[in-house]
C-alpha cells in the first residue's frame, strides 16, 4: 500500500491534469480547478516545513558550534526577528508611512541581493580575460561572436556605426540581430524541442507509473 | 617574466578597477550615446498602443532584488505607457519577494500618472504555486487570489467588477526574472487560453525568447537594460535605463578590450615558444 496509494494518486491526477488541457467540459474543469486549489494550498504549507528544516539545520550548527556557526546564528537572529516584526506589525505600509517589515525588506535585503548580482559584472570580466582565448577555431568563433553581441546590444554600436558610416545591413547592432534571430534562433528552438519532447517522455513515465524515483528509497522498488 | 605572461597573469583587482572606472565615470558624466529601438521591443510598443482605452492588463511582475535593477526601469517604462493610455493594470506575482517592490513601482508611477488605486490598478500580491497558480488565475482571478496584498476581498475592488478569468483580459504582459517566468506562462496560459503576451525580461534570459517572438507567441519582447532603455524613447520618457546605457556601453567595450589584450599576451607567447599554461 505504501507504494500503491502514490502510485494511484498520481496516475489518477496527472491523467486528470493532462485530460482538462484539451477537454472543456465543465465537469473536468471543475474538478481540475478544485485540484489546482488542493495543490496550491499543500505547496503552501510546505513553506513550514522549509522554515522548520532550515532551522533545525542551522539551530544544530549552532549548538555543536561547527565551522562558520556565527552565519548560521546570524541567519537565526535575521529569521526570527523579521518573522516577529511581520507577525507583530503586518507586513503592508499604514497610512503612508512604511512599515518596519516593508523597511528591513526594502532598505536592508533589497539593496544587500542586488550587490551580489552586481558583483558578477567584475568576475565576468575576469572570466572573460582569462577564458576567451582563440586556441582554437571554434574559440575564435565564439569570442567574435561575443564581441559583435556585446557591440551590437548597446548604444555605442550605433555610435561607431555612424562613425564608421557602414552600410545599414552591416552595422553592429544588424549583424547582432542577425546572430540572435538566425543562428541563435535556430539552436534556442532545437533545444526547446528537445527538452519539451524529453520531459513529455518522462511525465508519461511517472503518471504511467513506470519511473517512480519520486516515491524515495521505500517505494522506487519495483 | 615577459611582458606576456605579465599580462596574462594579471592581478585580477585591476581588471576590476578598468570595469568600475568604465561603469562609474559615464554616470557621473553622461555621453549621451543614441538609442535606436529595435523591432522586439517596438512590437511590444505597438501592442500596447493598439490596445481600446481602458483595456485590462495583467501584469505579471515575477522577479527579486537580484534581478531589480533590470526589470524595474522596463517595469516602470511599460507600466508608464499603459497608465498613459488608460489601461485597467492587474497585478499579481508567484515570487514571494515581488510583491513590496512590485507595490513600490506601481504606487510611484500610479501617482505620476494620477491614477487610482483599486479603479485603475490593483496588486493582488503572491501565491504560491507557480504554474499550478498561473493556470488558476487564467480561470478564476478571484478564487486564485480572495485577497489582495493589502488583505483586503479581490471582489470588493471598482477595477475588479468586469472581470472574472483572463477572458477578460487583453494583454498579458509579464516582468521575468527567472523561474517561474516567461516560459511557464506561455506553456501553461499563453498557448492553452489563446492570450496576446509580451514579456520584459533580464538580458541572459533574452536569447531564449527569440523563437517565441518569431513564432508569434510574443507580441514584443523587452530584454536587459537596453530594451528598457529602447522601451523609454519609445515612449519619449528618459529614466534610469536611459542613464545606465553610457555605464553599460563603456562596461561593454572595457570588456572586449580585455579579451583583446588577453588574446594579444596568449599569441605573443605562443609566437615565442612556449604554448603550455602561463
Amino acid at each position: 500500500m505504501r507504494r500503491e496509494v502514490p502510485l494511484l494518486f498520481t496516475v489518477v491526477f496527472g491523467l486528470l491534469m493532462i485530460v482538462d488541457f484539451f477537454v472543456p467540459h465543465p465537469f473536468i474543469a471543475d474538478w481540475a480547478q478544485r485540484f489546482r486549489d488542493w495543490a496550491i494550498i499543500i505547496i503552501a504549507a510546505s513553506f513550514f516545513l522549509g522554515v522548520a528544516n532550515l532551522v533545525k539545520i542551522n539551530l544544530h550548527k549552532v549548538s555543536r558550534r561547527e565551522k562558520e556557526w556565527p552565519f548560521a546564528a546570524a541567519l537565526l537572529g535575521s529569521l526570527f526577528v523579521t518573522l516577529f516584526l511581520g507577525l507583530a506589525f503586518g507586513i503592508a505600509d499604514k497610512g503612508g508611512i512604511r512599515g518596519v517589515f516593508n523597511s528591513i525588506f526594502l532598505y536592508m535585503y533589497t539593496p544587500m541581493q542586488a550587490t551580489m548580482f552586481s558583483l558578477l559584472a567584475f568576475y565576468i570580466a575576469s572570466a572573460a580575460f582569462r577564458s576567451f582565448r582563440v586556441r582554437s577555431f571554434e574559440a575564435t568563433l565564439l569570442a567574435v561572436t561575443a564581441v559583435f553581441v556585446m557591440i551590437g546590444r548597446v548604444p555605442v554600436g550605433n555610435a561607431m556605426s555612424d562613425a564608421l558610416n557602414l552600410p545599414d545591413g552591416l552595422t553592429f547592432a544588424s549583424v547582432q540581430a542577425w546572430i540572435m534571430d538566425f543562428p541563435n534562433l535556430a539552436a534556442k528552438r532545437a533545444i526547446l524541442i528537445g527538452a519539451a519532447l524529453g520531459a513529455i517522455a518522462t511525465g508519461l513515465k511517472i503518471v504511467l507509473g513506470i519511473e517512480r524515483n519520486y516515491l524515495g528509497e521505500g517505494g522506487a522498488g519495483k | 617574466m615577459s611582458l606576456a605572461t605579465r599580462l596574462e597573469k594579471l592581478d585580477r583587482r585591476y581588471l576590476f578597477l578598468v570595469i568600475l572606472l568604465a561603469v562609474l565615470l559615464p554616470l557621473l558624466n553622461p555621453l549621451g550615446l543614441p538609442i535606436e529601438p529595435t523591432p522586439k521591443v517596438i512590437g511590444l510598443h505597438k501592442a500596447i498602443e493598439a490596445l481600446p482605452e481602458g483595456s485590462v492588463v495583467y501584469f505579471a511582475t515575477d522577479w527579486d532584488p537580484s534581478a531589480a535593477p533590470e526589470l524595474v526601469p522596463m517595469a516602470q517604462a511599460t507600466l508608464r505607457h499603459l497608465f498613459r493610455r488608460n489601461m485597467k493594470v492587474i497585478c499579481g506575482t508567484t515570487w514571494p519577494t515581488a510583491g513590496p517592490l512590485a507595490e513600490n513601482v506601481l504606487r510611484e508611477i500610479g501617482d505620476e500618472c494620477g491614477k487610482t488605486y483599486g479603479e485603475d490598478y490593483v496588486n493582488l500580491g503572491f501565491k504560491e504555486g507557480r504554474e499550478v497558480v498561473m493556470v488558476s488565475i487564467a480561470t478564476d482571478i478571484a478564487n486564485a487570489y480572495p485577497v489582495d496584498y493589502h488583505g483586503k476581498p479581490t471582489t470588493s475592488y471598482p477595477i475588479m467588477a468586469d472581470v472574472k478569468d483572463f477572458q477578460d483580459v487583453a494583454l498579458l504582459l509579464n516582468i521575468s526574472g527567472g523561474y517561474p517566468g516567461t516560459k511557464e506562462w506561455l506553456q501553461q496560459v499563453q498557448r492553452r487560453f489563446g492570450m496576446k503576451m509580451g514579456t520584459c525580461t533580464t538580458a541572459v534570459s533574452e536569447p531564449e525568447y527569440v523563437p517565441n517572438f518569431q513564432s508569434g507567441q510574443l507580441v514584443g519582447l523587452v530584454g536587459g537594460l537596453a530594451g528598457a532603455a529602447e522601451y523609454e524613447r519609445l515612449i519619449d520618457t528618459p529614466g534610469t535605463a536611459t542613464r545606465g546605457m553610457d555605464a553599460q556601453s563603456l562596461g561593454h567595450l572595457a570588456i572586449i578590450a580585455l579579451i583583446i589584450v588577453s588574446n594579444v599576451a596568449f599569441l605573443l607567447r605562443k609566437r615565442s615558444g612556449k604554448s603550455g599554461p602561463p
